[in-house]
């Protein structure tokens, strides 16, 4: 096994990007990626896409229709797709890529284009449900993660108040993301008092369907040191699916995003890692999954994630920043490529390089992970300088 | 690379035209549960799995969710391509490189027959601004690739032809295949002609069916096998997706994908050193344009070596012996799988009645179809 490195990375803006076209999108990041570490097409082997339902963007195999945007002209291209986990698995795939020793240099390129979806691209969620069993009830994907809020909020005696407080948090730390589409100052009355989607969420309490892309450059160990001294190395990944028949599963707990944190910490030679992690990217779509996927990552006990939000265990300076970037909630969530910021973003932390949203205490350890699909997939990645 | 990796179970549910009887969920099932068996495995043994899925095909949004359950992959590491089997054979070659696991398996699955409107999905796969404007069927790009291929390299019609008739002919002695007829060079001619100069012929029917196969490391495919079938090379390539900026006359994602196959194989001559090949043939013409691009004949050679009989079962070099997607049916995804699947039962000679002779190394290659200029290119040995 190979180490590989980050090297580099780009990210264009989160919002509706009306005027480009999702190629464009995925040109513009990739081209950032590269011009940060300052490599050219030609110095890279293969490429890879990440990119959630075609639907969004509103073409059929749309991996082929990014491609040539991507950077993957003539070159070895291939696209990966676990929902919205699909952001997080992106530099995993491409881990494999550099780690099994066929290539050198990988360009991740991920993208989503959510706007040109009429009237909302809600609806690219309505055929996402079982054909006999789940579509004749219309369901849609707040009401299913609406029923997951509940289970959460009640198992645990979890108050919705309380959850508001990572939606609050998030959008603060967005401030200073100069990607970032909803970043601001609220309160939890703010929260509270938005207009209810379907109980318990809030529209505060949804991250904003957004345009965007994100790029990263992989590379084996000699082309990195080439680049950059001390680079950031991939240390850990880990993804896991469980069934696609929800309704039979408990809610209260992600037992897929522990068993794909397992592994990644497993391989990053983690064992405690509520101590060894320094700053962590949990997922945070909605308010009370960042705190769902605190737990899941092991980074706080079963039911003692909220007392630690409150607690301001979980802000910037305190004992476990998490989201530092605004997280998915203040950043926007164009699918796949908000998965790929949060990684670039643990990357840009342990880089010391994070600016104003500079986390203290020099980390040299972090974590991101994504989830998608129906409430089923868990992605992790863990970095280290 | 130290690590070889090598295929030790297959399974399939053969191609039929047509499957009410069973959902796409079944027929994954069939073929996991076959090839685990052949390789004696139990699904808690696998280290992870890679589905093949396209959301439109499928008619889910986001297909990934429905790959776990019927490959007992619950609450395991798996993911999906959005591409062709052999880039998740590839992918799952990786893998095991890269120290992930020693046993992987990989799913491919089509049910095209509950496709309602597929010539609308194709063009759904066109650039938005520039192409689907022009409202051009997918037969209309083939038809105007096909006359461009017939230019620049001499190829007939009839050679065309020729390979419908061979192909169909070779599928009705697959028990696999869905396709097969007893034709002659006449009766494809003179079809109905669909974007000059493609005939209804000339095209491939679909069918549904699934492969899902086992993968090992060199370890674990001695004790798990006696006929581990080695992936000695494999390669993908994607061209570009704008129909204003490609070649129309060579398929130039082949040759890149091959030759990327070739030096991880160590072949020079493939020719002469592979024996024998599966290749996509959605399209009666793109069959003698990937042979050329893969350099097994030389420009304009593909035609005349076909009119001769070089490339039927008994000829010097045979060319889709299970009849490939003209003969077994357009699988979409899965076509990569089913020429790995014929690949695999050529080598371990349990090919039935379209059994070759003395052949050690065989190549698979696919193609992602209209309007796309993605190919993948598998080689396999015993």
């Amino acid at each position: 096994m190979r180490k590989v490195a980050i090297i580099g990375a780009g990210i264009t803006k989160f919002y509706r990007n009306a005027q480009e076209t999702p190629k464009e999108l995925a040109y513009e990041a990739a081209k950032m990626a590269l011009d940060s570490c300052g490599m050219k097409l030609s110095d890279i082997d293969c490429v890879v896409m990440g990119s959630a339902p075609d639907a969004f963007d509103g073409v059929h195999m749309k991996g082929e229709y990014l491609s040539d945007g991507a950077g993957a002209f003539r070159k070895p291209y291939m696209r990966h797709f676990v929902g919205g986990g699909t952001g997080v698995l992106s530099p995993a795939h491409g881990w494999f890529h550099v780690a099994s020793g066929m290539f050198d240099t990988c360009l991740v390129v991920t993208e989503e284009k959510m706007s040109c979806a009429y009237p909302h691209p809600a609806g690219a969620f309505l055929t996402i449900f079982d054909h006999t069993t789940e579509q004749p009830l219309y369901p849609t994907l707040i009401y299913i993660f609406a029923i997951e809020m509940m289970r959460f909020m009640t198992t645990w005696g979890y108050r919705k108040e309380d959850i508001a407080l990572v939606a609050v948090k998030n959008k603060k730390n967005a401030m200073d993301h100069p990607s970032a589409q909803l970043p601001g100052e609220i309160t939890v009355q703010d929260v509270l008092n938005s207009e209810i989607i379907a109980y318990p969420v809030n529209r505060l309490d949804i991250s904003p369907t957004s345009d965007g892309a994100c790029a990263m450059v992989l590379a084996a160990e000699h082309v990195a040191r080439r680049v950059d001294e001390k680079p950031v190395w991939i240390d850990g990944v880990g993804w896991c699916l469980d069934t696609a028949y929800w309704c039979t599963r408990d809610l209260y707990y992600p037992d897929y995003l522990e068993v794909a944190a397992r592994q990644a910490y497993k391989m990053a030679g983690i064992k405690e890692p509520h101590k060894e992690i320094h700053v962590a990217e949990p997922y945070d779509p909605f308010t009370y999954k960042e705190l769902h996927h605190i737990e899941g990552l092991l980074l706080a006990p079963r039911g003692k994630s909220v007392e630690m939000l409150v607690n301001g265990h979980f802000n910037r300076d305190g004992n476990l920043p998490c989201s530092p970037s605004g997280g998915l909630l203040g950043v926007g969530n164009p699918i796949a490529a908000a998965g790929l910021m949060k990684i670039m973003e643990v990357y840009l932390q342990l880089k010391g390089a994070a600016g104003k949203r500079q986390v203290p205490g020099n980390p040299t350890c972090g974590v991101a992970n994504a989830w998608g699909d129906l409430m089923q997939v868990g992605t992790v990645v863990v970095l280290r300088k | 690379m130290s690590k070889r990796v090598a295929i030790v179970g297959i399974g399939t549910t053969g191609f039929r035209a047509t499957t009410p009887d069973v959902s796409y969920r079944e027929l994954t099932y069939e073929a996991a549960t076959k090839a685990y068996l052949e390789a004696g495995i139990e699904p808690k043994d696998v280290d992870a799995f890679v589905a093949t899925s396209e959301d439109f095909l499928e008619g889910y949004s986001i297909a990934d969710e429905y790959c776990p359950d019927q490959l007992g992959a619950v609450l395991r590491p798996i993911y999906s391509i959005t591409g062709d089997v052999i880039h998740s054979l590839a992918s799952a070659y990786m893998m095991i490189l890269s120290g992930v696991g020693k046993i992987m398996v990989v799913q491919g699955m089509s049910k095209a027959s509950n496709m309602l409107t597929l010539s609308d999905m194709v063009t759904f796969a066109m650039d938005p601004i520039y192409n689907r404007p022009l409202k051009e069927s997918p037969h209309a790009v083939a038809g105007m690739e096909m006359a461009r291929f017939m230019y620049e390299t001499g190829t007939t019609r009839e050679q065309c032809a020729k390979v419908v008739v061979k192909n169909k002919r070779n599928a009705l002695a697959n028990d696999l295949a869905a396709h097969g007829a007893p034709i002659n060079l006449d009766y494809v001619l003179n079809s109905e002609v669909v974007a000059y100069p493609l005939t209804q012929m000339d095209i491939a029917p679909h069918s549904d069916g699934a492969v899902v196969m086992v993968l090992a490391d060199e370890e674990t495919a001695k004790t798990l096998s006696d006929k581990p079938i080695w992936v000695r090379g494999i390669g993908w390539c994607s061209d570009t997706p704008g129909l204003e900026t490609r070649n129309w006359g060579e398929a130039i994602y082949a040759k890149i994908a091959a030759e990327m196959a070739y030096k991880m194989a160590g072949i020079r001559y493939p020719r002469k050193e592979i024996h024998f090949a599966e290749i996509n043939d959605e399209f009666s013409y793109k069959e003698l344009q990937h042979l050329e691009a893969m350099r097994i004949c030389k420009k304009g050679e593909a035609g005349p070596l076909t009119e001769i009989g070089g490339t039927e079962i008994s000829g010097e070099f045979p060319v889709n012996p299970s009849g490939g997607c003209l003969g077994v049916g357009n699988l979409f995804e899965l076509n990569g799988g089913h020429t790995v699947l014929e690949v695999v039962r050529q080598l371990r000679g349990e090919a039935g009645k379209n059994q070759l002779k003395n052949v050690t190394t065989g190549l698979a290659q696919s193609w992602r179809g209209v309007p796309t200029t993605t190919g993948t290119v598998a080689i396999l040995s015993n």
